[in-house]
């Protein structure tokens, strides 16, 4: 495995991901020190552009976190966002981001070992995919 | 409304690659409604123009901008004092758009970032379909209410053709026989005898076959 230490944004819900989260702290549990969790009162309220925004910001992953698929506080704010993750994906390989960059995970609020296992692993596979190109581009255009 | 959907990635990288600082231009009526060239959707490209063009080490300056409407003099004219800082407008409006654009501030390259495609409306949240092509001679009142133009693969006008298949139109299963519907519509309407009465064969020269059109109005002029 690399020792880059990816910076990984996640966008929390509020009913279940940011919770578990929480779970996760007080049990003692940790992830990579690079994942910053954003609370969002629902995964469905996850615009597209949050996740272009913290790329272009210099994350190297970003991941939204929502409820069990048929647990969403509100239906189907979860479902939603996994479309809109799909959405940019594509359009990150078009760009040659890379897709894998963002990524949608399903957990309940009780599961703080799901949400530390979720940013652990999401946070290795950024990892593995090296640092965010624009970084390293922006760089030589200096 | 007009729809749309955005250009390929490769091809916009392609049409901006001889630029520095960018103008990405979209509009606040149809292409918004149908998520393709709104202030949304302007910022998703500048935001993937940008990220892209880092990558490839040759930074673009994007500025966004969307006007009430792009097909209107009086808001094209919103650009005229800053316009001279750009090499190039990238419009996500329709064609109209890009060319009433384009035709405002001639010494600049105006580009399309989306495909221009049908006039359509909303089947429901996230999809749309053609619905009418513009015949400029409308015949709905005698169709039930289904366009035998935009919506019949053939564009017949008196009845299905020989392919018409459990209300599936021939060339997919995916498509509704505009026929069928309109028979189903025509039955539920007690219009039967518009079915049978023979359609004269159409005038195209009120479509696009009579050259481009125009509409004049004297008393709205100023
Ligand atoms: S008949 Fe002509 S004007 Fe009427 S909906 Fe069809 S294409 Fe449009
Ligand atoms: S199957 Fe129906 S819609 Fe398709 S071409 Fe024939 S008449 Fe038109």
């Amino acid at each position: 495995m690399s020792d880059f230490d990816p910076v990984v944004v996640v966008f929390a819900c509020d009913y279940c991901a940011y919770t578990a989260a929480d779970v996760a702290g007080r049990m003692g549990l940790s992830y990579p020190p690079g994942v910053r969790v954003l609370r969002v009162p629902c995964a469905g309220k996850v615009e597209p552009m949050y996740l272009m925004n913290a790329l272009q910001m210099g994350a190297d992953g970003v991941l939204v976190a929502g409820c069990q698929v048929g647990d969403c506080h509100f239906k189907s704010g979860n479902l939603r966002a996994a479309a809109r993750v799909k959405r940019v994906q594509e359009l990150l390989e078009e760009i040659g981001i890379g897709g894998q960059r963002v990524a949608m995970a399903h957990m309940s609020a009780g599961q703080g070992a799901v949400f530390a296992q979720a940013a652990t692993e999401f946070s290795q596979q950024i990892a593995e995919m090296g640092p965010n190109p624009i970084k390293q581009g922006a760089r030589r255009a200096a | 409304m007009i729809t749309a959907q955005r250009k390929p990635m490769e091809e916009i990288f392609q049409s901006v690659e001889r630029f520095g600082k960018i103008l990405l231009l979209g509009c606040n009526e149809c292409v918004t409604v149908c998520h393709a060239g709104g202030r949304k959707e302007v910022a998703m490209l500048a935001s993937a123009l940008r990220m892209g063009r880092l990558k490839q080490g040759s930074p673009l300056a994007v500025d966004e901008l969307t006007l009430e409407r792009q097909c209107d003099p009086e808001y094209a004219e919103e650009l005229a004092l800053a316009i001279d800082k750009y090499d190039a407008v990238c419009s996500m409006a329709c064609g109209c758009g890009v060319q009433t654009i384009a035709g405002r501030y001639q010494g600049l390259p105006v580009l399309p970032m989306v495909n221009t495609t049908f006039m359509g409306a909303s089947e429901r949240q996230g999809v749309w379909a053609e619905r009418c092509a513009g015949c400029g001679d409308c015949v709905l009142g005698l169709t039930g209410g289904i366009c035998p133009v935009a919506r019949c693969s053939k564009r017949l006008f008196n009845g299905p053709c020989g392919g018409s298949s459990k209300g599936k139109c021939e060339i997919s299963p995916e498509v509704d026989c505009a026929w069928q519907l309109i028979w189903d519509r025509l039955k539920q309407l007690g219009q039967t005898e518009l079915y049978t009465r023979i359609m004269e064969p159409k005038d195209w020269r009120t479509a696009r076959d009579g050259g481009p059109r125009r509409i004049v109005r004297e008393d709205m002029a100023i």
